[in-house]
């Protein structure tokens, strides 16, 4: 196929200034600035302490344990949502759309609630321990995952699969399935044709989806400490003990410097494989490439890769469903209703409606800026090659792989003086949204521009385009649909950050996450229900949101 | 224009817009707090109109968090005022120089034993205990046997009953342990805590999963039914259960294992706006606010003679004998005895 691609122009470059000044003011140079503190303590570096760190057999084990949490944990997601991304991008089937909807709703959960919802899965009085009691009497052996490596490992593929359905399904829908067809017609079996024509094309997606669900593993915080027991630790848990609990600067700079180490190694060599294994080609609309199942064989396949897929992640949010109607007196709709008022005993001084408005808000700027941004950086990643190209890429993926507690004490000494005195301000919010968001939306385009085939920019250019028109009408709608993608999980993030916006939020504007964190920081029937209708909430705007962008970015034959 | 140049002139609009500085009114005077702080609406407005200044909130994480973004920004301080560093926080931010001396008028209304600082650079605000809670359920004729003592929870017969917060993640964790070093002797913890692992204690990160996860008391959904908590933990399972009026707590707390925390207020050095800072602090001190900590925190004020609501009085335990440990002690060691702690029953 063919390789050419039009270069970027020297002028285009300048298309990343803004995404890398903003990375540059809003990251770099606090996570700079905290890290001299902790090198340069007194202005002289002290790398022996580094090095010393780093020797300690503790920092090995705790490596090794975060490295193979993090790559099993990347492993079981594409086991799972590969099947499930195929499942939503080849095939029309009753309420498709909301339920593709619905498998983003796990991505915005606070970690708290989830826990909650395992705990009552997997935890003690867990249904299938009950059942197994009720069957066999108590010599059933207790059956029970909290508090262990599995429990971790469910959760992080819950939280994460999201990610594989609709970053590598956004390019999945749009490949064209008559090579597929052509291959089974001239005698391949389906797997061979699934091996040697699909897998191809579809490679820089998986590898840029996975790359995402390894930093979000590597840097999950919430999971590891909810669901794992208390010898589960890893290095981002550690980070955070020795910077907010013991103020152990030199000893959290040394291991942040492991951390960044490893994960710009990784997202170098990620961000060259994906560019190597791009391939152009002719993109399909959705709608094209999306047909009904045909033959036993295959409405069996789908139904079971769609009920595992549901039940798999539905049943927990079924359980907090419950759990928000079941309130000290019975089930009902009375948690929900006390959302509407501040209740004065709770340790919300607001209603709790409120948080739902900030954190709409919150979302809708995070969206503008993460999406502005994050289309220019991936024109600038997308269009490029070589040692540029690959720079803004892995920059700016490296905040999903940094801590965030480095991040945010960093802002606390770097961002200190007027103009920039920006540590009291919930500007911060968006701004730490958007440093999560952009790598979403990057990715969801870069593939896709890079799949694009010169040959239509060419004909167009036949038929009279200029350039400029040419790149118009082939590649604009083509980056604006691969931008909605983006946008929803722009949306999403913003929607479910908790870390970040905990250590901004200033008491009158709370965002749901952090509404529901306060709520259970309290005893009693009262705030744990409240907590739960405001998960559901929760939920239920994730649903929406994703599921009106869905509808803007539709599923329609492309102009081409 | 065409939808594109719409969403982004949209887009730049909303940026400046939100970059406009607000508008400035009276004076501001901000109180850096932890999450849990939390005073019912008007508590702040006698104060606000009296001095024509609008109090700002500043929360900053939990106790230590807090004081470790103060310590980080001692040269360009976030706030006028801090609230909330507790007795085991205490010696590292007097250490680090964080605050300016003062003397409330109103400490004489409070007891000299919480009145730790002698130079008075912090100010006690309320005080409230950790302590064993237990689900009444479980216990009594033919249940388990109520525990009298820490030693009656390393007996056979409450294997299995007790789960406890690991004290590198988690303050009342933290609290649990300095209750048995003060009670067991810096030497004969270690062989105490080597009983309960033996008896099966349950180690969660923090108090939530323990609460809510592991314990089977109240609103908890687990079946231990033994946790640590807070002394307060009963009042609150009645105040915001189905029954506000219950004449029993599904829950009690027990004295033996308790430990006292000891929140402290102190102006943050560099502040501007010295004499409304302590002005704020006469405030914090004041019997009209000391009277809404017990249901806004579920804490003690620190002001003597200040009464209780009713369901706090009626449910909420006060110890008559709380352990405690020497603050500059804790602050020593505490990184030391954490990690003896999890060689002993986590390794």
């Amino acid at each position: 196929m063919d390789r050419h691609r039009p270069a970027l122009s020297r002028w285009g470059a300048l298309l990343a200034v803004p995404p890398l000044a903003f990375l540059a003011l809003f990251f770099l140079w606090p996570v700079a600035n905290i890290l001299a503190l902790g090198l340069a303590p007194d202005g002289q570096p002290r790398l022996g302490h580094v090095l010393e760190t780093w020797a300690q057999p503790y920092v090995l084990d705790t490596v090794l344990f975060t490295l193979a949490l993090a790559g099993l944990s990347t492993l079981l997601t594409l086991v799972l949502g590969l099947p499930a991304a195929w499942v939503f991008a080849r095939f029309d089937f009753p309420l498709k759309r909301p339920l593709r909807a619905l498998t983003v709703v796990p991505f915005v959960l606070p970690t708290v609630v989830v826990g909650a919802a395992f705990l009552a899965l997997l935890g003690p009085r867990n249904p299938l321990d009950a059942l197994g009691t009720a069957l066999f009497g108590e010599a059933f052996p207790q059956v029970r995952l909290d508090g262990s490596v599995q429990a971790i490992l469910i959760a992080n593929v819950f939280y994460n699969i999201a990610v594989i359905i609709r970053l590598v399904g956004g390019l999945w829908a749009h490949i064209d399935p008559r090579a597929e067809e052509a291959a089974r017609m001239l005698g391949a079996s389906p797997a061979r044709t699934m091996w040697e024509v699909t897998w191809p094309l579809l490679r820089p997606a998986i590898i840029s989806a996975a790359s995402i669900v390894f930093l979000f593993t590597v840097t999950s915080f919430g999971v590891v400490l909810l669901l794992g027991g208390p010898r589960d630790v890893t290095l981002e848990v550690e980070i955070y003990r020795q910077t907010a609990i013991l103020l152990d600067l030199p000893t959290a700079a040394a291991l942040t410097l492991l951390q960044m180490g490893g994960v710009v190694a990784l997202l170098w060599f990620s961000a060259r494989a994906q560019e190597d294994l791009a391939v152009q080609q002719r993109l399909r609309g959705s709608s094209e490439t999306a047909r009904r199942p045909r033959g036993r064989r295959q409405r069996l396949l789908v139904a079971l890769v769609l009920t595992g897929t549901c039940l798999f992640m539905f049943v927990p949010l079924a359980v907090l469903v419950e759990r928000s109607l079941a309130g000290p007196g019975g089930y009902g709709l009375a948690a929900f209703g006390g959302l509407l008022e501040a209740d004065p005993r709770t340790r919300l001084p607001v209603a709790p409606w409120h948080a739902i408005v900030d954190s709409l808000a919150f979302a809708a700027l995070t969206t503008l800026l993460a999406g502005t941004l994050g289309m220019l950086a991936a024109v600038v990643v997308g269009y490029g090659r070589g040692w540029f190209s690959r720079g803004v890429d892995t920059l700016v993926m490296l905040p999903l792989g940094t801590s965030a507690v480095i991040v945010g004490f960093g802002f606390l000494v770097a961002l200190d003086t007027p103009p920039l005195d920006l540590r009291t301000s919930i500007l911060l919010i968006p701004i730490a949204h958007t440093l999560i968001a952009l790598p979403f939306v990057m990715r969801s385009v870069v593939p896709v521009v890079r799949s694009i085939d010169e040959r239509m920019r060419e004909a167009a250019a036949v038929l009279g385009a200029s350039p400029r028109r040419a790149w118009r009408e082939v590649d604009g709608p083509i980056l604006a649909r691969a931008g909605l993608v983006g946008a929803g999980f722009a949306f999403a993030v913003s929607l479910g950050e908790f870390g970040a916006t905990l250590f901004i939020a200033r008491p009158d504007t709370v965002t749901i996450p952090v509404a529901i964190y306060r709520l259970l920081g309290q005893p009693g029937a009262a705030n744990f229900a409240a907590a739960m209708a405001l998960a559901v909430v929760l939920m239920a705007l994730t649903t929406s949101a994703v599921l009106l962008i869905d509808r803007l970015r539709g599923g329609g034959p492309q102009p081409f | 224009m065409d939808r594109t140049t719409v969403a982004l002139t949209l887009a730049a609009g909303a940026l400046v817009l939100t970059a406009l500085p607000v508008t400035a009114q009276d004076k501001t005077l901000t109180l850096m707090t932890h999450d849990s702080f939390y005073l019912p609406e008007g508590a702040l407005e006698s104060f606000e109109s009296e001095h024509g200044v609008d109090v700002q909130l500043l929360p900053a994480g939990d106790a230590g968090a807090m004081v470790n973004q103060a310590i980080l920004t001692a040269d360009h301080p976030l706030a006028d005022v801090l609230f909330g560093v507790d007795n085991t926080f205490l010696s590292r931010a007097l250490s680090a120089d964080l605050f300016a001396p003062y003397r409330s008028a109103a400490l004489a209304e409070v007891p000299a034993d919480l009145q730790l600082d002698p130079e008075n650079r912090v100010t006690p605000i309320d005080y409230g205990d950790v302590c064993l809670n237990l689900d009444r359920a479980a216990f009594g004729e033919d249940g388990l046997p109520w525990p009298e003592t820490l030693d009656d929870l390393a007996e056979p017969a409450l294997a299995g009953a007790l789960v406890v917060e690991n004290p590198a993640t988690s303050s009342p964790g933290l609290a649990f342990l300095l209750a048995t070093i003060a009670t067991y002797g810096e030497d004969g913890w270690q062989s105490y805590w080597a009983d309960l692992r033996d008896n099966d204690v349950a180690v969660t990160s923090g108090w939530e999963e323990a609460y809510y996860g592991r314990f089977s008391g109240g609103s908890g959904e687990g079946d231990r039914p033994i946790v640590v908590s807070y002394a307060s933990s009963p009042a609150a399972e009645v105040i915001y259960g189905a029954d506000p009026a219950a004449a029993e707590s599904p829950i009690a707390a027990i004295e033996p294992g308790c430990f006292r925390q000891i929140e402290f207020a102190g102006i943050l050095r560099g502040t501007e706006e010295p004499e409304l800072a302590g002005a704020l602090i006469d405030h914090l001190l004041s019997p009209e606010v000391q009277a809404e900590l017990p249901l806004a925190m579920f804490v003690y004020p620190a002001r003597a003679g200040v009464e209780l609501p009713a369901a706090f009085a009626a449910h909420a335990l006060v110890p008559a004998a709380p352990a405690s440990l020497d603050a500059e002690l804790i602050d020593a060691k505490r990184e030391a005895w954490i990690s003896e702690w999890t060689d002993i029953v986590l390794r």
